[in-house]
């Protein structure tokens, strides 16, 4: 079973209810889908071994073949390709990997060679939980490939929990697409009221069963609960806004291993996860 | 005209928080929110939308399924996988590349553009707003980015102002990095959390990589005195300068629900710490007036350059 940890806005502990939720079940997989800012080993602290570099096709214009018919600059969709009188450039930053260029080429002059986007990267040996994220390199735009490419080490016949990033673009939908369940995590504030329901819309439009999870609750703002009382969204797990938890999250420790009362709650959320996910099943039968 | 991005690379440090103080402080200045997929600033500065416009991303294939063999030759050659076992196509998967188009022997492939989210030029209390939507799920939230940036430099030209605020996107990613692209000056949010600084390193790393002018702003710095040392030293080290430090403060949330920026917040409140919270950011601002002061102007850069080659 596949469980995606997502939220419309930033900071509002993904990483947080993914590492807790983790720790508090045994014989799961946890990957670390934040792959521009990956934060789950920080409070890990696995030693990581690389298992796969992510690439992506690029072009390799030879221009002596070339007749600079402008065939591939004009199809270029992503504008990575660029005629000049005498020869064509390339712009691999732009380039998206899709090899329309080399199936047009009518002269034969562009073969494929690959550019790097990031790495996959998993713990050393026997780890509990079994982790993997991935790492995409800086000032580089292909976040989703690179999630896509952590996505094939999930093992269907395991939990596998997934730290998504924040927002609601492609990355999002590349963590969150073909899951089982999705946590959304919000806050008690107006901001993350807004995102709260933007990410709703999402989960929605991709028909993702989900409950919501409020962190730092009880700072002031109510509405995300009234809310999910009168849309029928259950919430899962509250946590509130409390001096400790935060204090041991700026020092990288999930809070269950110093507040062991927690692991209970987490299992509680799973089961609560489980049983919701059955009740749709029945309906749908 | 310049222009400053605040970004942060985590998410919730405060960016939009201090962004909005900053509008408030700013005497000639646009706002453009470029957190496009979770945009909160209007929950403050309540925008009145004075123009909207259809904003168009990539386009996305459909297969007509009267002309449609399956010959299977566009599953074959979609490096995104977004042909399914019934020829249709997944509006998610598809990247628009268009390969489908020309791989088609039966000519069934068509590609139909997509509104993906609005533009708005807009008008509030402090001033002009670019802003944007985006649709869900959408691809192109760098290309919207650009979009509202592009809008905010009309709404600057058209108003005479001589200053771009621009409230970015956490991530290092598209939507990232083209809201730093072109900047004067970006100013980053901190936390002295190890997330916080994992990620300020990497947005660092992001800011050298496309040699823009930084400076860093820690925020809750309290929190973990710490680790505010360590960001501190390490910014020294790379000679980026840290402009402020603020302490934690139930302010922000406080201000957040009174749809208010922290400077309009504190005129009406009576408490000590929290009036010398405010003064931290307006000494802040000031420190980033000065400094984008003494950096030279792109735009009046380039227009001189242009006169100099007709």
């Amino acid at each position: 079973m596949k469980i995606a940890i997502a939220s419309g806005k930033g900071g509002t502990g993904k990483t947080t209810v993914s590492l807790n939720l983790a720790l508090s079940l045994s014989d799961v997989q946890l990957f670390d889908c934040d792959v521009e800012e990956p934060n789950c080993n920080l409070f890990l602290g696995f030693g990581l071994e690389k298992v796969e570099d992510v690439v992506c096709p690029v072009p390799v214009i030879n221009q002596e073949k070339c007749s600079i018919c402008r065939q591939c600059s004009d199809f270029c969709r992503y504008n990575a390709l660029a005629a000049l009188p005498d020869r064509i450039l390339f712009f691999p930053s732009l380039c998206h990997g899709c090899g329309g260029c080399a199936v047009l080429c009518s002269e034969k002059a562009i073969r494929e060679s690959e550019r790097s986007l990031g790495v996959i990267e998993k713990a050393k040996g026997e780890s509990s939980p079994e982790f993997y994220r991935g790492l995409l390199n800086i000032g580089e735009t292909m976040t989703s490939a690179v999630i896509k490419t952590l996505k094939k080490y999930v093992d269907d016949r395991k939990t596998a929990i997934l730290d998504a990033p924040p927002g609601t673009a492609c990355p999002v939908i590349a963590s969150i697409g073909d899951v089982d369940y999705c946590v959304l995590v919000t806050e008690s504030t107006p901001f993350g009221f807004h995102d709260l329901r933007l990410a709703v819309d999402v989960v929605r439009s991709l028909k993702v069963p989900f409950g919501v999870v409020i962190n730092r609750w009880g700072l002031g703002d109510s509405r995300v609960e009234e809310y999910c009382k009168a849309e029928g969204i259950s919430i899962l797990l509250k946590i509130p806004n409390n001096l400790k938890i935060a204090e041991l999250y700026s020092r990288g420790i999930p809070f269950v291993q110093e507040m062991p009362e927690w692991n209970e709650k987490f299992r509680g959320m799973f089961e609560a996860i489980k049983l919701q996910l059955a009740d749709t099943e029945e309906a749908r039968t | 005209m310049k222009q400053l991005t605040v970004i942060s690379g985590k998410g919730g440090t405060g960016k939009t928080t201090l962004t909005a103080a900053f509008a408030s402080l700013a005497k000639n200045a646009i706002i453009a929110d470029c957190d496009v997929d979770a945009s909160d600033m209007h929950l403050i500065l309540k925008p009145k939308v004075l123009e909207k416009e259809d904003y168009y991303g990539l386009e996305v294939a459909r297969i007509d399924p009267e002309l449609c063999i399956e010959c299977g030759r566009c599953k074959e050659f979609c490096r995104y996988g977004a042909v399914s076992g019934n020829f249709k196509v997944d509006p998610y998967g598809c990247d628009g590349c268009a390969v489908c188009t020309v791989i088609c022997p039966k000519g069934a492939v068509s590609m139909e553009k997509r509104i993906s989210g609005q533009v708005f030029s807009s008008e509030t209390r402090f001033g002009p707003m670019a802003h944007a939507s985006l649709g869900i799920g959408e691809e192109t939230s760098g290309k919207l980015v650009s979009a509202v940036r592009s809008n905010a430099k009309k709404l600057a030209e058209q108003y005479h102002k001589d200053l771009i605020i621009i409230d970015g996107p956490p991530g290092t990613g598209c939507s990232a990095i083209s809201a730093i692209t072109g900047a004067d000056l970006v100013l980053v949010v901190s936390e002295p959390t190890v997330s916080g600084v994992h990620d300020l390193k990497r947005v660092l790393e992001l800011t050298v990589h496309f040699v823009i002018p930084t400076v860093v702003c820690i925020n809750k710095y309290d929190i973990n005195e710490e680790n505010t040392q360590l960001i501190e030293n390490f910014c020294a080290k790379l000679g980026i300068s840290v402009i402020g430090k603020l302490p934690y403060n139930d302010i922000v949330t406080k201000a957040m629900l009174q749809e208010k920026t922290l400077i309009e917040y504190v005129k009406s409140s009576k408490c000590l710490n929290e009036s010398e919270f405010a003064d931290q950011i307006c000494q802040i601002w000031t420190r980033m007036e000065k400094i984008l002061m003494n950096i030279q102007d792109k735009q009046k850069g380039t227009k001189t350059l242009e006169m100099k080659n007709f």
